[in-house]
């Protein structure tokens, strides 16, 4: 038995790629709940704003690469995120101010919220292929790994080599200082606090005079920057498609519904549960079950399921909570 | 929903009207020929076909949406699946892949239903506590290792059956209009499996749920060679209506052709693109007859009422639940059929072309155009929508073309013009948009 | 002159009028009690003198100030606070963060005016770190009636402020109302235990179908037969 050697294969083929994935989908996940809490309604266009932000960044990059300007080891990316989170932003207080904000108005049922964020996505969608195409793009620069297999094998003589890629690194990274930052203004600000009550309990935010547009305003602002953030992170470990970004959608709203409908926390729970029972279910634990039971000769790749259905993790995932907890792990909104 | 249904009932006129505009547009996309029109009469009968299929299809969502206000964004799916049916049912069935593995592959997916029926027994009788949750794992566990013991083998064992033409577990060689009827019943086991799980919670569960049944069915179709070949394609998918090449060895028909002048190609093409629209408009008219009779039965107006206040139908004592659980299952059935009638009219099982923004929200551009909660309405959407949506195509590029043309050559410009073919994206959704806000009756209001 | 006058309120949430005609009147530091059967509208007149409901027909003043046009924000700029029936705290926030939110359009310091909340509810200032929503149904009560102070209002409005507490908390909650008015604010209530609010009610209404049946002082209410006996149980 080798339980070295299986760790480390189960830390580079599942752990560190499922945290990864896992902070991506978490960060995806708070923009879907934070619109959901305040706003009351599942945004269908949150992945082809996630491409649209990822866009705006990509070409961002290649003007700063155009002009000679990097981060060194670090993607140039992460100077132009601003750039794309600004522009997003103004989009998505765009349609706010021109699509949702009459439904809001007439208090309409939240399924016409959820309909017209579908013709959202159309636009969307449509800007994102305008603006860069439907081809794939790859626009991580900078250095490659922070680890690579050859110096992990080097360095602890361990047959199994571990890779830690710069994207993972920075995903996790990343996100960790994001919901720092979102959790330290929801908690500590004025604002959002009042955002957190505008969720709780919007009439009684209404009579404490806190202003609902102003709420409203905050929330797309937020939920742009998230996007974007989510979608670049996303783009540079995998490679920028936008069809990618619609397939996303569904292990976003997993992970959303996992933790509880408009539960911030319970968003990041559900980012990191999926990814890591996505990846651990459609990875072949062949290799591994090899070091720590040398004489078994399975005759499969023991995998649970091809990579091509990695959805359909999230599906059964999802409808295991609606079945047992349509609220959640972390009790959302009500059903 | 329309918010304001007493409104001024529509003129008796404007739907007859609508609809003669529409056969005008094809009559010019058959007779004329310059920038906007192709003056092909394939061309537009082609369009017209896929047209009704659409609009069937979108009778199918307007039975969902108009009716109970169930949003389904998982049409690709189902539509994909009643595709299945022309595979499964009428292609001629493949030497040696049943006795390779057919049996085992029943056992293989009955077990698996079987493994989940007994959990749902179990979950149900047993009573609540921690034995309840381990007894439900072991069994599914138990299921899992079982069900993968025997589909895996007899998934190998029919791919390997002649890989280069077949591997797939071949059809029954049953009249492929029989297959139409299964490809509604495929779609329909579909939808009350989901129904069943995201029906009578929150509203944007049910959308959530079937965007993700959409997607997976999409995939299976895709990755299950032993299914339809998946990517490889399943071709020679039998016709209800004659082949051209039949048609022009057949003298009688030649001389038919000649005497409208027409060469043979040609008349042979619109012949058979006649049958089929044939065809088609009878399913159409009769799932429309079939609808509105629906709607008009005492079940059609608990339909209505509950979809204009559930809250108060629920305390009238109406099962919410299960009267969207049936409207659920019988629109996506007819989406089913609506599936099944493209894979004949191609001919070809290709589930690449799946693409949810062509199958999914263009349908539904359909319905909120044409007018959610009327069939003529959704039927209409169908057949105008498809036939801008093809339009659009040739349409935009020259719509950017005639607007730069002072501009001189430039990147700017021709990247405008290569822009064009994804303006159509950014055309569905306005035009959705402004429909959902302006006219949320549509074309055609509801009566 | 009223410090709160609603005079002849006529309106309702759609067509049907719910209120038809109803008058309240609380004077400076009085305690004014409505009482009335179940659907008399009694929450709807306090929506409607609170802005939450369009007027038909009726005016509202405040120390002499017209305020029919006033939005709900606006009155409370005004010196209103208001504790509704139903969901009136912010169940996933602390109370220290409840009663921040009641203090939102205050732009100067609100401790004070936090530890005189505290002062009068001593059970929230144990308790204030923890999810007003987790709290037993006495202290969500209190919570929500210490946000609505959060404002320093010169006028308070509660709407059955003990629904659905013990008797020994509503004899609690009672006895800091009657706190609460003789520090000069004036409070307008709406309780089911009519018997012993119209026990402390300078003032009280009977409602009956959106209209005023009876108005008197609290003792004059509670003395009377005919009241007695249709709205108090003999
Ligand atoms: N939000 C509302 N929309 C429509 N009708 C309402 C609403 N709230 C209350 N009503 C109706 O108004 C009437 C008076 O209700 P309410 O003021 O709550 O009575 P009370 O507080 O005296 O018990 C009742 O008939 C009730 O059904
Ligand atoms: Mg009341």
């Amino acid at each position: 038995m080798d339980i070295l050697n299986a760790v480390v294969a189960v830390l580079n083929f599942v752990v560190i790629p499922a945290a990864s994935y896992g902070a991506q989908l978490a960060l995806g996940a708070l923009g879907v709940t934070l619109i959901y809490g305040i706003l009351r309604f599942s945004n269908f266009a949150h992945g082809d704003t996630m491409a649209f932000g990822t866009a705006i960044t990509i070409l961002a990059t290649w003007g700063l690469q155009a002009l000679g300007i990097s981060l060194g080891p670090l993607p140039t990316a992460l100077l132009a995120l601003p750039v794309g989170i600004a522009v997003t932003a103004i989009i998505v207080l765009a349609t706010d101010r021109a699509v949702y904000r009459f439904y809001r108005v007439q208090k309409a049922v939240p399924i016409i919220f959820v309909m017209a964020s579908v013709g959202v996505m159309f636009l969307m969608n449509g800007f994102t292929r305008l603006l860069i195409g439907v081809d794939e793009h790859r626009f991580a620069d900078g250095a490659r790994f922070i680890i690579n297999v050859r110096d992990f094998r080097d360095m602890t003589g361990l047959a199994e080599g571990l890779a830690f890629k710069t994207t993972q690194g920075l995903s996790i990274l990343m996100a960790v200082i994001v919901v720092w930052i979102l959790f330290w203004f929801l908690n500590r600000t004025r604002s959002g606090k009042a955002m957190r009550a505008f969720s709780d309990n919007e009439d009684l935010a209404l009579l404490s005079g806190i202003d609902p547009e102003k709420v409203v305003r905050m929330t797309w602002i937020i939920a742009a920057g998230l996007a974007t953030i989510a979608g670049t992170l996303y783009g540079l470990d995998k490679a920028f498609k936008p069809f990618n970004y619609f397939q996303i959608l569904l292990p976003i709203f997993a992970a959303a519904i996992v933790g509880g409908l408009g539960n911030p926390v319970g968003a990041i729970a559900g980012g990191f549960l999926v990814a890591f029972s996505e990846i651990a279910i459609t990875y072949p634990w062949r290799k591994i079950a090899g070091y720590l039971f040398p004489d078994w000769q399975p005759d499969g790749l023991l995998q649970l399921l091809g990579t091509e259905y990695k959805f359909a993790v999230s599906f059964v995932i999802l409808i295991v909570v609606l079945l047992f907890r349509p609220t959640g792990l972390f009790r959302g909104k009500s059903v | 929903m329309s918010t304001n249904r007493q409104a001024a009932a529509a003129s008796h006129w404007r739907a007859p009207i609508l609809f003669a505009i529409l056969a005008v547009l094809f009559i010019l996309e058959g007779t004329v020929r310059n920038g906007m029109f192709s003056g092909s009469w394939n061309t537009s009968l082609a369009i017209l076909n896929m047209g009704l299929i659409s609009a069937i299809t979108a009778l199918g969502v307007n039975m969902q949406w108009g009716y109970a206000g169930l949003f389904n964004v998982g049409v690709v799916g189902f539509f994909a699946l009643g595709g299945l049916a022309p595979v499964l049912i009428s292609t001629a069935p493949v030497e040696g892949a049943w006795q390779a593995g057919g049996p085992r592959m029943l056992i293989a997916l009955a077990t698996a239903v079987g493994t989940l029926a007994l959990a749902s027994m179990l979950w149900r009788h047993m009573p609540r506590g921690k034995l309840r949750g381990l007894a439900l794992t072991a069994l599914l566990i138990a299921g899992f290792v079982l069900y993968r013991g025997l589909f895996d083998p007899a998934v190998t064992a029919i791919e390997s059956n002649n890989p280069a033409r077949h591997g797939n577990i071949g059809g029954l060689g049953l009249p492929i209009l029989l297959s139409w009827l299964a490809g509604g019943i495929f779609a329909a086991a579909a939808a009350w499996a989901v129904g069943k799980v995201a029906l009578g919670l929150r509203s944007d569960y049910l959308a959530i749920a079937t965007l993700g049944i959409g997607e997976i069915i999409i995939a299976v179709l895709k990755n299950e060679d032993w299914l339809a070949r998946g990517v490889k394609n399943i071709t020679a998918i039998p016709r209800p209506v004659p082949f051209e090449i039949q048609l022009q060895r057949n003298p009688e028909f030649m001389e038919f052709a000649n005497s409208w002048g027409m060469a043979a190609s040609t008349a042979s093409g619109i012949w058979v693109k006649l049958c089929y629209m044939l065809l088609f408009l009878v399913v159409l008219l009769l799932l429309i007859l079939l609808a509105e009779l629906a709607l008009k039965s005492p079940w059609g107006r608990m339909m209505r009422a509950i979809r204009d206040n559930e809250t108060a139908a629920e305390a009238m004592g109406k099962d919410v639940t299960a009267r969207h659980l049936q409207v659920f299952i019988l629109g996506s059935a007819v989406i089913g059929i609506a599936g099944a009638m493209m894979i004949t009219l191609d001919g070809l099982m290709a589930p690449v072309g799946y693409n949810p923004l062509r199958y999914t929200f263009l349908i539904w551009v359909m319905v909120i155009v044409g007018g959610s909660g009327n069939n003529w309405g959704a039927a209409l959407g169908g057949v105008l929508i498809w036939f801008l949506w093809i339009k659009a195509e040739v349409w935009g590029p020259a719509l950017i073309a005639f607007l730069t043309a002072p501009l001189p050559a430039s990147s700017f410009k021709s990247g405008l013009l290569e822009g064009a073919a994804h303006m159509r994206f950014i055309a569905m959704g306005l035009v959705l948009l402004l429909v959902l806000r302006f006219a949320p009756r549509g074309l055609v209001p509801e009566r | 002159m009223n410090y709160l006058s609603a005079t002849d309120m006529r309106g309702g949430y759609g067509k049907a009028d719910i209120l038809h005609g109803c008058t309240l009147n609380v004077e400076k530091g009085q305690i004014a009690v409505i009482v009335g059967p179940n659907g008399a509208g009694k929450s709807t007149a306090m929506k409607a003198v609170f802005g939450m409901l369009p007027l038909r027909e009726g005016r509202v003043t405040l120390d002499g100030q017209d305020i029919t046009a006033l939005s709900p924000q606006e009155r409370v700029k005004k010196g209103m606070g208001f504790v509704p029936q139903v969901n009136n705290v912010f169940p996933s926030m602390s109370v220290e963060e409840n009663l921040e939110m009641g203090a939102f359009i205050r732009n100067d310091d609100i401790a004070a005016t936090m530890e005189q909340v505290f002062d009068l509810f001593p059970v929230l200032k144990d308790k204030r770190r923890q999810a007003a929503g987790e709290l037993s149904g006495g202290q969500r009560q209190q919570v929500a009636v210490g946000r609505a102070l959060m404002t320093r209002p010169q006028l308070l409005m509660l709407d059955e402020p003990t629904a659905g507490v013990s008797p020994i908390v509503m004899d609690e909650l009672f006895d800091r109302i009657i706190e609460i008015a003789r520090s000069g604010i004036s409070i307008l209530m709406v309780e089911q235990n009519a018997r012993q609010a119209l026990g402390i009610a300078d003032i009280g209404y009977v409602l009956v179908q959106g209209q005023n049946r009876y108005t008197d002082t609290g003792q004059a209410l509670l003395a009377d037969p005919e009241v007695r006996r249709t709205f108090l149980g003999g």
